[in-house]
């Protein structure tokens, strides 16, 4: 009775396929678009989940100022860092694999005619084990050079694009500003961050250095540190935390002025980012489905006021309430599942098309398409649902009469 | 045995107060199996109103109307549904059929609400199609067809439930006289070959003249009737 009620019902769909096509556009819109977004976020908050642990998911930062949690800046006072500290955090603190003071700055880069403004990060060469680059060409900073603040630099390699071409770079001098430096080494490419930048876009140079001659102080911006493998960071952190506490001679009860993250919490903070955003955009997603279903539930409606000879037709030679009711409403569902599918086949369409372009991942998610098919068809039973009682109730001889 | 159709005191009340209008006025009539009627008639008589009670579409304002010796007025609309689908044929003046629909699937419908399993089905509507002579005309739609094409649908749609009785309001109504005839010739041979019931309403004599008996309305009433087959008129 069911397979011979969605015959008669795609028989009456195919009767006007023009009008069915648009009856289902809000439907095929709404489940393309949730398709669409739900599969971007998934890949966006996975793409952004890799490239952090890609930084090192062992990794600690410490910074002067107050929690980003809170906003930060109310302290603006708050007494930089000093190499002290990262000495002191290196030698009392256990289970650390390497410990990096970075101050980074933005500076010009020429090169002969070349000229590119980049970011300088001042740091030591453990700042290449923490951030996890690797030598592409030439050598790290030697102790020496570090001690002196000698001016020699590490290239990312889309500076080293940007000035050098196809030239090779290693023993090139080249100006930062307005000091000369050597280029001692290149690094391999990491590529664009989640957030878009350009990871390889800057040059490293001895933190010493950079505090004598570009900044002109003794300040360090951040602290970064890698735990080793097997030890928690949480342990890490609160070591820090303690140790600076110490260091900054903070009383006991007074709120700290710097903050240590871990970088769970910022992979956390991101991926919290886009899952808000994912059901922002879902939920606007969801409401034009429901204005595909109302769309549904209008032409069902016209549909049964201009069919009611039809209708009068059907109950005149014997179909009973229920078969007309079910008819109607079986056409209501196939309506609606035929817009799930076109929907859901264009969503994963646009998705695959999208995350290409962006180069995010695509990943299918079976859940979500499985919603989107069984809201389709509940959108179908909810909106046709009144049409179809309006068919069912009508009076054979008052619809045969119909005009 | 009872008679197949009986209606006692039948009126039929359109509008109330003032605008109200008896379309049927305590009409007794009674029709029994095989026979074959012509309900003629001016228009605005009662002819359709007459019909449609017959048919089930429509309830009398007052009286009783017994089918097999049923109250049909006491079904629910559901077993009147069920009446008109095991017991009547009908076809409609306008023909109704469903259009964009070929004249195969125009003629199976009744029986997919029956839930006839659709080879059976197929079998049984192509046999239908065939009896009233649209072999190889299946697979048109009413559009396709000649009005007499499509009249023959309806009649074959009317007949493949294998009904007790045949309504038909005018079924010769918007043909030419040699289409009529077609059809009148087609509807006796049911009625002498299947003894199917006929009522059938029609305005031209030619027509009626097919019936072995006739019934006039005048006014929502029924005038004196012609060859009146063994006293089954008056109880
Ligand atoms: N739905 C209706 N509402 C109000 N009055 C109606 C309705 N149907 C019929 N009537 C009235 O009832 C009377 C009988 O109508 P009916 O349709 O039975 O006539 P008829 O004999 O079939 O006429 P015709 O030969 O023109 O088809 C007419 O006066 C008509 O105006
Ligand atoms: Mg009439």
């Amino acid at each position: 009775m069911l397979w011979e009620t969605y015959l008669l019902a795609q028989r009456a769909i195919r009767r006007n396929v023009l009008r069915s096509a648009l009856t289902v556009l809000g439907i095929v819109i709404g489940v393309a678009a949730v398709i669409t977004m739900v599969t971007l976020g998934s890949g966006a908050t996975a793409q952004v989940t890799s490239d952090i642990s890609k930084l090192g998911s062992n990794m600690l930062q410490a910074r002067v100022g107050q929690g980003f949690h809170r906003g930060g800046g109310a302290r603006g006072a708050a007494t930089p860092f000093q190499i002290a500290d990262a000495i002191a955090i290196e030698q009392q603190i256990h289970g650390l694999q390497a410990v990096a003071p970075v101050t980074n700055g933005s500076l010009q880069a020429i090169y002969g005619n070349a000229n590119w403004s980049t970011t300088i990060t001042g740091s030591t060469t453990d700042f290449l084990i923490v951030r996890d680059w690797s030598l592409a060409d030439g050598r790290v900073f030697t102790e020496g050079e570090m001690r002196a603040g000698q001016a020699v630099c590490i290239l990312g390699a889309t500076v080293v694009r940007r000035l050098f071409g196809s030239e090779d770079p290693l023993g090139a001098t080249i100006r930062l500003g307005k000091i000369a430096f050597r280029v001692i080494g290149v690094l391999n490419p990491k590529g664009q961050s989640s957030f878009g930048t350009d990871q390889d876009d800057f040059a490293l140079i001895p933190l010493r250095t950079f505090q004598r001659r570009v900044a002109g102080n003794t300040q360090v911006g951040t602290i970064m540190v890698s735990a080793m493998d097997g030890v928690p960071t949480e342990q890490v952190q609160t070591d820090m935390e303690r140790l600076l506490r110490e260091r900054r001679n903070i009383a006991a009860g007074q709120e700290d002025d710097f903050f240590v993250r871990d970088m769970k919490e910022i992979i956390d903070t991101l991926t919290g980012t886009t899952r808000v955003l994912t059901a922002l955009l879902g939920a606007v997603a969801a409401v034009s489905l429901l204005v595909g279903g109302i769309g549904i539930m209008n032409i069902m409606l016209v549909s049964v006021t201009e069919r009611t000879r039809e209708i009068g037709t059907r109950l005149a030679i014997g179909a009973l309430e229920r078969q007309v009711l079910l008819q109607f409403l079986v056409e209501a569902v196939v309506l609606a599942c035929f817009g799930g599918v076109i929907g859901i086949a264009l969503g994963l369409g646009a998705a695959r098309g999208a995350a290409h372009f962006l180069d995010i991942p695509f990943i299918f998610n079976p859940g979500i398409v499985a919603a989107a098919f069984i809201f389709s068809a509940m959108v179908g039973v909810i909106f046709g649902y009144f049409p179809a009682r309006q068919a069912a109730r009508l009076d054979p001889i008052e619809a045969l009469r119909y005009e | 045995m009872g008679a197949l159709i009986q209606l006692e005191q039948v009126a039929k009340v359109y509008g109330k107060g003032q605008a109200a209008v008896n379309a049927l006025d305590r009409i007794d009539l009674i029709i029994q199996r095989g026979e074959f009627v012509a309900v003629m008639g001016p228009s605005g008589s009662g002819k359709s109103t007459c019909m449609n009670i017959l048919g089930c579409l429509d309830t009398p304002s007052r009286g009783v109307y017994r089918f097999g010796g049923v109250d049909v007025g006491a079904l629910t609309r559901d077993q009147r549904a069920l009446l008109r689908r095991n017991y009547l044929g009908f076809v409609f003046q306008g023909f109704n059929l469903l259009s964009r629909t070929s004249a195969l699937e125009n003629v199976e419908l009744p029986l997919i609400y029956r839930g006839m399993p659709i080879r059976q089905r197929r079998e049984r509507a192509r046999e239908a199609l065939a009896a009233v002579g649209l072999t190889g005309w299946e697979q048109h739609n009413p559009a396709e067809l000649s009005g007499g094409q499509q009249q023959r649908v309806a009649i074959a749609r009317a007949i493949v439930s294998d009904p007790d009785v045949l309504l038909a309001d005018e079924p010769t109504g918007n043909l030419d006289s040699a289409r009529s005839r077609e059809i009148m010739d087609l509807i006796t041979r049911f009625n002498q070959e299947r003894g199917l019931t006929i009522i059938m309403v029609t305005h031209e004599a030619d027509m009626a003249a097919y019936a072995r008996r006739r019934i006039d309305f005048v006014d929502g009433r029924i005038a004196g009737a012609a060859d009146a087959p063994s006293g089954a008129r008056n109880k």
